[in-house]
């Protein structure tokens, strides 16, 4: 199994971190959220980055799942830190690439401390009110639950493409790669709906 | 055991050349406790199955099980019917072992503790234990098929419909998954390839081309299977 599946994967402990409700720490990753986007200071991204270090060091998170976490937003960072770059010039661009960084590392210290399981409760519960006017919390808890866990699920489809890719000698070539991985992806999306269907999530 | 009833209950899909019969109208009534369907690809069989439990919902006639409509009354009937398909992949939606089987249990214990105790109690029994904080991406073909049961065991249906759930694994998960749900209290709909399996049933249906072409004694119905595959 690549190590990029255990994203978003929870890491059982009894860290204050783990022992925090899951609002206080949903609510804490929000306003950490908004000030590394709001605050533009390059000096406060460090600061920004060097927080989400230490909440996953308070929470023990696993350094494999950490670097993984990094590795895999890598990409993406560095291609908007490259146009920024372009446009606005080297500190801007050290700056996107700290915050994007700081940002994933933060999420996965959520969710490596917290049962999504706890997530769906809290968010149930907090819903809770707007049954009255037709909100059903459990089919939005389920959605939440279901985005968070395409996110390995998506990954997995993509390296068994690649393989397969590979095994036929096409391992370089685009088209190998995307048209297949998207028809797989669709298919596993009507699949898992199936599944929810059949074990009455839904109903 | 519940009472499955198909009451000339058919499907039929439209395609560019006109609607094709997956299903032709089909009467029966299922109350053993092990019923075995077997066919080639593409005969109908997993249509079959999934009329059971409303994944599919016939085109003519109507499916009941224990006199709940499952067109009409399908929410209930899921309750008592669980479905496991081929692929447990598709199955498995929440990151661990112990979230997958926790979010089958969410309607029937809101807890989170006690639904936590239940889900391990769940893994446990069926010796995934020392898996329920692991990524459900990190098992094995035969451990994820079995956690896939799990998550559908532990709603404690009447009902199990299994449709191949041994095709993707090998011949010791094959042994070990089939002796499970051969050994369920539950009724078991079992669709497989695997012809062992189909014998130890107590009654099995061969379908071919959309119909049901054999219905009787499992040595029988097996024996009438592969003579008409092998010619």
């Amino acid at each position: 199994m690549s190590n990029l599946l255990l994203i978003g994967v929870h890491q059982p402990g009894t860290t204050v971190l783990h022992r925090l409700p899951v609002g206080v720490k949903m609510a804490g990753l929000a306003a950490y959220s908004l000030s590394v986007v709001l605050v533009r200071s390059a000096t406060w991204s460090w600061v920004f980055l060097a927080l989400a270090l230490l909440a996953a060091l308070v929470g023990r998170v696993r350094l494999r799942t950490l670097a993984r976490a990094a590795r895999s937003v890598l990409l993406v960072a560095l291609v908007v830190s490259a146009l920024q770059w372009w446009l606005y010039g080297l500190p801007k661009a050290v700056e996107t690439f700290v915050d994007l960084l700081a940002l994933a590392l933060a999420a996965v210290v959520l969710t490596a401390t917290t049962a999504v399981n706890a997530i769906l409760d809290a968010i149930v519960r907090w819903l809770g009110p707007l049954r009255r006017f037709g909100a059903q919390p459990e089919r939005v808890a389920l959605t939440f639950s279901l985005a968070l866990q395409a996110i390995p699920g998506t990954l997995a489809l993509a390296l068994e493409t690649r393989d397969a890719a590979r095994a036929r000698g096409l391992g370089r070539h685009p088209r190998a790669f995307l048209t297949p991985f998207v028809v797989r992806v669709v298919a596993r999306a009507h699949e898992t709906g199936d599944a929810l269907q059949a074990r009455g999530l839904g109903d | 055991m519940p009472t499955i009833q198909l009451d000339g209950a058919g499907v039929t899909v439209p395609t560019v050349s006109g609607d094709r019969v997956v299903l032709a109208p089909t009467t029966l009534t299922l109350t053993e406790r092990r019923i075995g369907i077997v066919g080639a690809n593409g005969s109908g069989k997993s249509t079959l199955a999934r009329l059971l439990n409303g994944l599919v919902t016939p085109t003519v006639g109507r499916v009941l099980v224990d006199g709940l409509d499952v067109a009409r009354q399908g929410a209930e009937v899921r309750r008592r019917v669980g479905f496991s398909f081929t692929d447990p992949a598709a199955q498995l939606v929440m990151p661990t072992c112990v979230e997958d089987v926790e979010l089958s249990l969410r309607r029937r214990e809101r807890n989170g503790d006690r639904r936590r105790e239940l889900a391990l109690a769940v893994l446990d029994r069926y010796g995934l234990a020392d898996h329920a904080h692991d990524s459900v991406h990190s098992l094995s073909g035969g451990q994820k098929q079995l956690l896939a049961l799990a998550g559908v065991l532990a709603t404690e249906p009447a009902v199990l419909v299994a449709d191949e759930p041994t095709t993707l694994l090998d011949l010791a998960n094959t042994r070990r998954v089939g002796d499970l749900l051969l050994g369920l209290d539950q009724q078991l709909v079992l669709v497989t390839h695997d012809l062992d399996l189909a014998r130890r049933c107590d009654r099995v249906l061969v379908v071919a081309d959309g119909e049901i072409r054999y219905d009787g004694a499992p040595d029988a119905a097996v024996d009438d299977y592969v003579a008409s595959a092998l010619g």
